[in-house]
C-alpha cells in the first residue's frame, strides 16, 4: 500500500432477515423455489393491494440495535424510494429513509496493528428487497423472478472509519457473526443473504477533507470485499498520482478479472423522490418493548470471548476462534463441561483436530459426526492415561468414520495404553540390551539420545506405552 | 307490483323481501331492465354483471327461504369501478385497465357480498378517480339524470347518476377530495364519506392513499347507515384501517336534533359560492334550527389553503401509486416496444389520459430533489394546520354544516379545459379529507331545477352524529325523495 495516502472506507451491509414470510406480505421467503411461485399479489404490486408490516422484522432490528449498543428509535418511518425497474413491481421500494429504526451503534474490531478499534454504525434500517431480472438464456427478452421481491433486509451502514480492506473485512465478519448469534439472519453469502456495498476514497496523508468516493456494489464474499477494495484503492491512488481525478460513481467488481468498472451512468441517474409511505403507520417502540427484547438477547461474541478467557483460562486467540460462531462455542462448552480434561486441552482439540476434520469434509459444527459428549469421552481417556494424546488422534478419526465411542474404538483396536510398570520395564531392558553403542554415548553425556530410546520403546509397544512412565524408567535404568 | 320496485330505498326493499312481497330475482330483473333502458344514455355503467347478479339473487332467495338471510340478503347495489372484483372487469375508468380482470375482491366488495348484496355492475368514474365531472373517464362522461347536458360530478359520477336515475338503490364510491359528496350533491342523492380508517382500502385502487376513503351513494341517510354498518371495521390487510368499534348506525338515526350544536363556517359563505345555492343552503340550516339544533358560527381560518394543499399532497401520492402501471405485469402494454424505456413511455403514454398525466407530472415535480421542502413538506405542515382548525371547531360544535359544492351541476365541457376552476369544485369537501373526518351530503333543494347538497362534517368517528343530523333533515324536508321525471 502506498504510504503517502490514507484510505477511508464505509460499508453498507445488507443482511436478509430470517423471517418465515416477507416483510409486507404473507408469502414465503424460502430460497430456491421455482421462479415467481413465492410472490403473492402484494409482492406483485397488483392494483389495490396494501403492505402490512411483519412484526418479526421489528423485533429482529431491535435485537441488532441492542447488540451493537445503538439507539432504538421510538418512532421510525417507512418511506418510498421511487424508481422504475422491471424487477421492482410497485415502481418504488419501501425502505426507511429519514427516520431509521436503529441509529448510533458501534462495534470493536482489531485493526491492522492488532489493536482494538471502534467503528461507528451510523444507522440500520429496514427495507424490502427487489426481485431479480434474468438475462441469461433468454433471446431478446429479460425474465423477471419476483420470489425475492419483498424479502426483508436490514441495511447496516457504517461510519467511514475503516482504513483498509482488511479492516473492512474484519468489520464485515464481526457483523456477520453478530447477526448469526442473534439468529436474525442465516448470513448465507452464496444465496445473497449477506452482501455489502463499499464506499471507498483515498486522500493524501494530512489532508482534512475526504477524497471523492466510489461505491462498489454487491460484494457477496469476504474475499471479494478485500480484493475489490484493494483494487479500487490502487486504482484511485494511481489515478491521482498520474494527475487525474476520481469520479464519484458506482462501480461493479468483476471477480473473474479481479477489477472494478463503472456501471452505466443511466442506471444511477435517479431522483428517488423519497416520501413517507402513506400505506404504513410509523413504527412506534416503547421502552418496555425494548427491555423485553433485551431479555431475549443471547450472550454476544465479545462477552463470550471474555468469559471464556476468565472462566476456562484458555488463550485469548483460542477464545476468539471458539466464539466466532455461537454453535462452535456451545460445542466447546458442552465438551468442557463433560470431560475431566483441562479446558485448554479441549480448546486445542476442537480448534485442531475437530475444526480440521470439519473443514476437510466441508461440514458445519452442527453436522459433526462426533458429538460433544463423544469427544468428552475421548478426552477423558487421554486424561486418565488409557491412551496417549497421539493415539487420541487415531481414535478420533475412527470415531469420525463412525466406528463408535472412544471406548469402543480403543477396545476394538486394542489401543489401551500400557501403564503396567513391569511390562514397560521389560521392554526398556530389551531396548537397552539391543543398543549398547547408544547406551555408551548416552552415559558419556549425550543426553539428547533419551528421545531415541523413548522412540524405540514406543515402537516396540505400538505406541501404547505411557510416555511419562517410559521416560522415567529409561532415565532410572540408564542412570 | 314490480313496476315500482326501483322507487324504493334499500330499507324499504329489505322490508319487502322480508315480507315476501317480491323475490330478489324479481327485484334484480327489474333493475337490470332499467339499466338496459337508461344505462346507455347516462353512461353510468362500465360493466353490467347481469348473469352474476341473477345468480347471486337466486342464492339470496334460497338463503332467505332457508332462514339464513344476511343483513343485505338479495339487496342490489353497484360498485364504483375502482373496487377490485374477482373475475369481473375492474377498469378504474382508464384505458390502462381496459382489460384488467382482478384476481381478488376488495374487502368492501367481499363484506357486502358476504352480507348477501347482489352486484348489478360496475359504475363509470373519472379516470383513477381524478376529476370532478366524470369527463376524464376513458369510457366517456356520465350524464346527469337531472339534465343530460350536465355533469353528474365526479369522480363517483357513475354511482351517483345510477342512484339518482333509480337504476340501483345504492352504489359504492370513493372520496379523496369530495368524490362521493360532490356528485351526490349534483345528482340529488345522499353521499357518505366515513372517517379515514373506518372502511378498509384493501382492493380499492389507490389514488392518494392518505386521503382515499370508501363510502356510499344512496337515496337516504338510513340506507347509508345500513351499508356503512356492513362495510366498516378493521381489516388486517389495511394497516391504515383502525380498530374502533362499529356501532349500530341504523339505531343511531332515531335521536332528535335537540341541543345538537351545528357550526356554520364563516368562510363558506364568502366569495365563490353561487348566491342561489347559498340561499338554499341557508334555508336548510333554518330547518335544522327548527328541529332543535343550535346554530353558531365557527372559524376555519386556513380553509382557503385546502385546495392548494390538496393539489400538492394528492398528486404526490398518486405519482408514486400509479408507478406500478408500467406495462410489465398487468394493464395496457404498448405494442412491439423497442426497449425498456420505450415500453414504459408508450405503455404509460397510451394508457393514461390527460388529467392523470397532469397529476403524475405535478406529483413528480413536488417530490423532486430541491422542491420537496417547498411543496410536499410545506403542504404536510399546512395539512396539520387545517386539521387543527377542525379540531378546535369541534371543541365548540358537534357538526359543521354548509354547502357541498359551490354551484349546482355544470354543463359537460364547461370546465374540463380549465383545471383550476374544476379543482375549486371541491373547496368545501377537501378539508374533511385532509383532516380525515367523516362527511355527508344530503339533498337540500334546487337551483334552476338542479339539485343542491347540504354538507355535514363530523369529528373523527362522528358518523352517527352526521347520519342522525342528515336523517332528521330528510324527514323534515323530503328533498331526497325528488326524482327526475323520466326516471320515476
Amino acid at each position: 500500500m502506498n504510504r503517502s495516502f490514507e484510505v477511508v472506507i464505509g460499508l453498507e451491509i445488507h443482511a436478509q432477515l430470517a423471517t418465515v414470510s416477507k416483510i409486507f406480505s404473507g408469502a414465503s421467503t424460502a430460497y430456491g423455489a421455482a421462479a415467481n411461485t413465492q410472490a403473492c399479489l402484494v409482492d406483485l404490486g397488483y392494483p389495490g393491494v396494501l403492505p402490512v408490516l411483519n412484526e418479526e422484522v421489528v423485533r429482529m432490528a431491535t435485537m441488532f440495535g441492542l447488540a451493537v449498543n445503538a439507539t432504538i428509535a421510538e418512532r421510525s418511518v417507512f418511506a418510498r424510494k421511487n424508481y422504475f425497474y422491471p424487477d421492482l413491481p410497485k415502481g418504488y421500494q419501501i425502505s426507511q429513509y429519514e427516520l431509521p429504526i436503529v441509529e448510533h451503534g458501534e462495534l470493536i474490531i482489531r485493526d491492522d496493528t492488532g489493536n482494538d478499534k471502534r467503528i461507528g454504525i451510523t444507522r440500520a434500517h429496514l427495507e424490502e428487497d427487489a426481485g431479480k431480472s434474468i438475462h441469461e438464456g433468454l433471446d431478446k427478452f429479460s425474465g423477471i423472478d419476483l420470489n425475492r421481491a419483498g424479502t426483508p433486509l436490514l441495511e447496516i451502514v457504517s461510519e467511514p472509519e475503516l482504513s483498509s480492506a482488511k479492516e473492512a473485512v474484519a468489520y464485515m465478519r464481526k457483523i456477520h457473526t453478530i447477526v448469526r448469534y442473534l439468529g436474525i439472519s442465516d448470513g448465507n453469502m452464496q444465496e445473497g443473504s449477506f452482501r455489502c456495498d463499499a464506499n471507498v476514497s483515498v486522500r493524501p496523508h494530512g489532508q482534512q477533507e475526504l477524497g471523492t468516493r466510489t461505491e462498489l456494489k454487491n460484494l457477496n464474499s469476504f474475499r471479494f470485499v478485500e480484493k475489490a477494495i484493494n483494487f479500487e484503492i490502487e486504482r484511485q491512488i494511481e489515478l491521482i498520482e498520474d494527475g487525474g481525478e476520481v469520479v464519484q460513481e458506482t462501480r461493479l467488481y468483476d471477480s473473474d478479472r479481479d477489477e472494478t468498472r463503472p456501471m452505466r451512468s443511466k442506471e444511477e441517474a435517479n431522483d428517488y423522490r423519497y416520501f413517507p409511505d402513506p400505506d404504513l403507520l410509523p413504527v412506534e417502540i416503547d421502552a418496555a418493548y425494548i427491555e423485553a427484547v433485551r431479555e431475549t438477547l443471547p450472550e454476544l461474541p465479545d462477552a463470550k470471548q471474555e468469559r471464556f478467557v476468565d472462566e476456562y483460562k484458555i488463550r485469548v486467540d483460542d477464545a476468539a476462534i471458539l466464539t466466532a460462531s455461537r454453535s462452535l462455542a456451545d460445542y466447546f462448552e458442552q465438551v468442557a463441561a463433560a470431560t475431566r480434561d483441562r479446558p485448554q486441552g479441549v480448546a486445542n482439540f476442537v480448534i485442531g483436530e475437530l475444526a480440521g476434520a470439519l473443514n476437510r469434509d466441508g461440514l458445519g459444527i452442527e453436522q459433526s459426526p462426533v458429538s460433544a459428549a463423544a469427544l468428552a469421552g475421548l478426552l477423558d481417556r487421554v486424561k486418565d492415561n488409557t491412551i496417549s494424546g497421539k493415539i487420541a488422534k487415531e481414535v478420533f478419526e475412527a470415531m469420525w468414520a463412525g466406528e463408535g465411542s472412544a471406548d469402543e474404538v480403543i477396545d476394538a483396536r486394542g489401543l489401551r495404553q500400557i501403564t503396567d510398570t513391569a511390562a514397560i520395564e521389560s521392554v526398556v531392558d530389551q531396548v537397552i540390551a539391543a543398543n549398547p553403542g547408544q547406551v555408551a554415548e548416552y552415559k558419556a553425556g549425550k543426553q539428547k539420545l533419551i528421545g531415541f530410546f523413548v522412540g524405540q520403546v514406543m515402537k516396540a509397544t505400538g505406541g501404547k506405552a505411557n510416555p511419562g512412565q517410559v521416560n522415567k524408567i529409561l532415565k532410572d535404568k540408564l542412570g | 307490483m314490480s313496476q315500482d320496485l326501483h322507487t324504493q330505498t334499500l330499507t324499504q326493499l329489505s322490508a319487502g323481501l322480508d315480507r315476501g312481497d317480491f323475490s330478489s330475482v324479481e327485484l334484480t330483473e327489474a333493475l337490470l331492465g332499467r339499466i338496459e333502458t337508461h344505462g346507455q344514455s347516462l353512461n353510468a355503467f362500465v360493466t353490467v354483471t347481469a348473469e352474476q347478479a341473477l345468480a347471486a339473487a337466486k342464492r339470496a332467495d334460497e338463503a332467505r327461504a332457508a332462514g339464513n338471510a344476511g343483513v343485505l340478503s338479495g339487496l342490489p347495489l353497484a360498485h364504483k369501478d375502482i373496487f377490485c372484483t374477482r373475475d369481473i372487469l375492474t377498469t378504474c375508468g382508464s384505458r390502462m385497465l381496459e382489460d384488467f380482470i382482478s384476481p381478488y375482491d376488495a374487502t368492501v366488495v367481499r363484506r357486502l357480498a358476504d352480507a348477501g348484496a347482489v352486484v348489478l355492475g360496475k359504475t363509470n368514474m373519472d379516470e383513477f378517480a381524478m376529476g370532478s365531472s366524470n369527463e376524464t373517464s376513458y369510457f366517456g362522461p356520465v350524464r346527469n339524470p337531472w339534465d343530460l347536458q350536465c355533469s353528474p360530478g365526479g369522480s363517483s359520477g357513475g354511482s351517483a347518476a345510477a342512484v339518482a336515475a333509480r337504476l340501483t338503490p345504492a352504489a359504492t364510491g370513493t372520496d379523496t377530495g369530495g368524490s362521493i359528496r360532490q356528485p351526490a350533491a349534483l345528482t340529488g342523492t345522499v353521499g357518505l364519506k366515513p372517517t379515514y380508517g373506518r372502511v378498509s382500502r384493501y382492493g380499492m385502487i389507490a389514488f392518494a392513499s392518505s386521503l382515499d376513503q370508501a363510502g356510499v351513494i344512496t337515496r337516504s341517510s338510513a340506507d347509508a347507515a345500513l351499508l356503512l354498518g356492513v362495510m366498516a371495521g378493521f381489516d388486517e390487510r389495511d394497516s391504515t384501517s383502525i380498530e374502533h368499534p362499529v356501532p349500530d348506525y341504523c339505531a343511531s338515526l332515531s335521536g332528535s336534533l335537540k341541543g345538537l350544536r351545528v357550526g356554520i363556517v364563516r368562510q363558506h359563505f364568502d366569495e365563490g359560492l353561487d348566491d342561489k345555492c347559498a340561499a338554499v343552503v341557508k334555508e336548510s340550516l333554518q330547518v335544522l334550527e327548527s328541529q332543535g339544533a343550535i346554530l353558531s358560527e365557527v372559524d376555519l381560518p386556513n380553509l382557503d389553503l385546502s385546495v392548494p394543499t390538496y393539489y400538492v399532497v394528492a398528486p404526490a401520492e398518486c405519482s408514486s401509486n400509479l408507478s406500478r402501471f408500467d406495462g410489465v405485469r398487468f394493464g395496457h402494454r404498448a405494442a412491439d416496444p423497442e426497449d425498456l424505456l420505450d415500453l414504459y413511455c408508450r405503455s404509460r403514454g397510451e394508457g393514461f389520459g390527460e388529467e392523470v398525466k397532469r397529476r403524475i407530472m405535478t406529483g413528480t415535480y413536488v417530490l423532486s430533489a430541491g422542491y420537496y421542502d417547498a411543496y410536499y413538506l410545506k403542504a404536510q405542515q399546512v395539512r396539520h394546520l387545517i386539521a387543527d382548525d377542525f379540531h378546535k371547531a369541534f371543541a365548540e360544535v358537534d357538526v359543521i354544516a354548509g354547502p357541498t359544492s359551490p354551484t349546482p351541476a355544470f354543463r359537460l365541457g364547461d370546465k374540463i379545459d380549465d383545471p383550476i376552476t374544476m379543482y375549486l369544485n371541491d373547496i368545501y369537501t377537501i378539508g374533511a379529507n385532509l383532516a380525515g373526518l367523516p362527511g355527508i351530503s344530503t339533498p337540500c333543494g334546487f337551483v334552476d331545477d338542479l339539485p343542491v347538497g347540504l354538507h355535514l362534517v363530523g369529528p373523527h368517528w362522528g358518523e352517527e352524529t352526521i347520519l342522525r343530523c342528515a336523517h332528521n333533515y330528510e324527514q323534515a324536508s323530503a328533498w331526497h325523495e325528488a326524482c327526475p321525471e323520466e326516471y320515476r
